[in-house]
């Protein structure tokens, strides 16, 4: 785990560590048990290319999960998740890099609470953004 | 593509009843399998839920009657998902779900009809306090 982040530490344009994940077929059966989401364009390729897709795609809510990660690694035991939100704009393919991403766009108090707001977004290898969202945190104080 | 509306009238009709509540009990085992299935680590997902549990916390009523709707589009995607945490989900906590169908959108997309359907699914503890407050959107084209 990396150290504790502070309200003290961060800015409007601070960015958060990239988290990289790997899904395999094997980890979105998975997630359809774990999720109950038993869709078969998440795990039955000859399904999936027949509903026009170009192959097996990601849960968007898996990958949501992975940006999830992201920021709850980075918040570390002292932070706190209070909104989360993301679109699923394009598809990630299984057995594909997801890259998350993180930036602060805006940190204030409020209700005495040290908040900061961030744009979130995951890409495949070919750069595109397949998901895009924002996220609301709460963040200790050095004082 | 036949004169079916992409907008049904059992579909119309759904629009702001609530669906549930669906009750869930929060075991420890449940958490391990979700955290093992986003494939998450991290030792705090051992008595607390993840961000995106709510996802395993299915309005099972609401999704089956919105996705088994009659209407012309066959194809299915999730369009869009947002999650606000009032309390934490724990270890033993027991959720109620229950969903609704908001609003419906039709547009013309490149491949014809696209149909936007929004819910709103609220998680409340055993206490009565709502812990999580969902929104999602589902795709129909």
């Amino acid at each position: 785990m990396a150290e504790q982040v502070y309200y003290e530490d961060i800015e409007a344009g601070s960015e958060l560590p990239a988290l990289v994940k790997y899904p395999t077929t094997m980890q979105l059966v998975k997630y359809a048990g774990a999720s109950g989401d038993y869709y078969q364009i998440h795990y039955d390729k000859d399904f999936a290319l027949a509903s026009g897709l170009p192959g097996i795609i990601v849960h968007g809510w898996l990958a949501l999960s992975f940006l999830g990660q992201m920021l709850t690694d980075w918040l570390g035991e002292g932070g706190a998740l209070v909104k989360l939100s993301g679109s699923y704009r394009g598809m990630n393919l299984v057995h594909e890099d997801i890259i998350c991403n993180g930036k602060v766009t805006k940190k204030y108090v409020e209700d005495g609470r040290n908040c900061a707001r961030l744009e979130i977004w995951a890409e495949n290898p070919r750069g595109e953004k397949t998901v895009t969202g924002s996220a609301v945190v709460t963040l200790p104080s050095r004082g | 593509m036949t004169d079916e509306p992409v907008i049904s009238e059992e579909l119309q009709n759904m629009l702001n009843v609530d669906f549930g509540p669906e009750v869930y009990d929060i075991e420890k085992g449940m958490l391990k399998k979700f955290a093992e299935a986003i494939d998450d680590p991290n030792p705090a997902w051992r008595q607390a839920a993840p961000p995106t549990f709510a996802a395993a916390l299915v309005p099972t009523e609401l999704l089956h009657r919105l996705f088994n709707a009659p209407t012309p589009l066959k194809r299915l995607l999730n369009g869009a998902s947002e999650l606000e945490y009032l309390r934490p989900i724990k270890a033993g906590d027991v959720i109620s779900v229950t969903g609704r169908l908001t609003r419906l959108r039709q547009v013309e997309g490149k491949e014809g009809p696209t149909l936007f359907m929004f819910t709103e699914v609220a998680y409340t503890n055993q206490d009565g306090e709502v812990a999580v407050k969902g929104k999602n959107t589902y795709i129909k084209y």
